[in-house]
């Protein structure tokens, strides 16, 4: 694909249908994640009555959904106070049905709007700003399983497992700086 | 990028005490997948900031490791906790010291 370009109101890109279906299937995956994260969450009568959801109190053990999905306070590592370990738990109960469903949200704009063959994709600025949440969880789904960090090559050695995956994580980058230059330009 | 809801929430007792009363702050934190240019864009857009002011934050937040973006009462800062999480930014509140 080449860059995103503004015209008038839209974003617009062409996509290539390897990229599609590289692009769909990530989202896709992620979409799975997040779901399954989702019915993990506690049914209970006062919920169903209330119809306010409560998320589970600890985090996932999944350190990719983790990343996903951090707490609200960072915990002292070697000391939490009582008080912080119990806020933590209460926020994300309170807090986490929200977040997957706005992740689910904006993982599906990207589906609806990205046909499995490929093609022109036009954007209103809402769909786009969608579409840059999505990018960057995949990014980061795919980051911390690919243990990205700041002094990460281009290419990495044949031999390293992670050698196929990391073109993937470059082209993500490439399209999310794009469409945050197109949209700020 | 969808805003979190306003939360109506019955604060626990021992809120009324008078540690509770110390603004609330909410810190992001460095990591090696968000783009410079992204946490900016995130930064203007949450909060209003100016293109300057949102650099600043964000320049803070690569060299330093982390930088406070917005403090105020403890309700505020949780959404907007909860808005930086959706963006997909390491986001977290802590209490004025």
């Amino acid at each position: 694909m080449k860059a995103w370009r503004r015209k008038g109101a839209r974003m617009v890109a062409g996509f290539e249908q390897q990229e599609a279906a590289v692009l769909r299937g990530l989202v896709s995956q992620m979409e799975d994640m997040l779901q399954a994260r989702a019915e993990e969450a506690p049914q209970d009568e006062l919920s169903e009555l209330t119809g306010i959801k409560a998320g589970p109190s600890t985090p996932p053990d999944d350190p990719v959904l983790a990343r996903l999905l951090p707490d609200f306070h960072r915990l002292d590592p070697d000391q939490p106070t009582q008080e912080d370990m119990d806020s933590v738990a209460a926020l994300r109960s309170l807090h986490e049905p929200e977040l997957l469903d706005a992740k689910l949200g904006v993982a599906e704009v990207v589906l609806q709007t990205l046909g499995p063959q490929g093609g022109e994709v036009r954007l209103s600025l809402e769909q786009a700003d969608a579409w840059l949440s999505a990018i960057n969880d995949v990014r980061l789904a795919l980051g911390t399983a690919l243990d990205v960090n700041d002094d990460m090559p281009d290419e990495l050695p044949e031999d390293d497992p992670r050698a196929a995956h990391i073109g993937v994580y470059h082209w993500l980058t490439y399209l999310q700086e794009s469409l945050v230059q197109a949209m700020t330009r | 990028m969808p805003a979190a809801d306003e939360q109506t929430q019955v604060e626990p007792a021992s809120d009324e005490l008078g540690a509770a009363d110390l603004p609330w702050q909410t810190v992001v934190w460095n990591d090696p997948v968000n783009l410079m240019s992204y946490v900016t864009y995130v930064f203007q857009k949450l909060f209003g900031y100016s293109h300057d002011h949102a650099t600043k934050l964000m320049l803070d937040v690569h060299h330093k490791g982390k930088a406070i973006v917005s403090s105020g009462s403890k309700d505020k800062v949780e959404g907007d906790v909860s808005r930086l999480h959706a963006a997909g930014l390491w986001a977290t509140m802590q209490q004025a010291s």
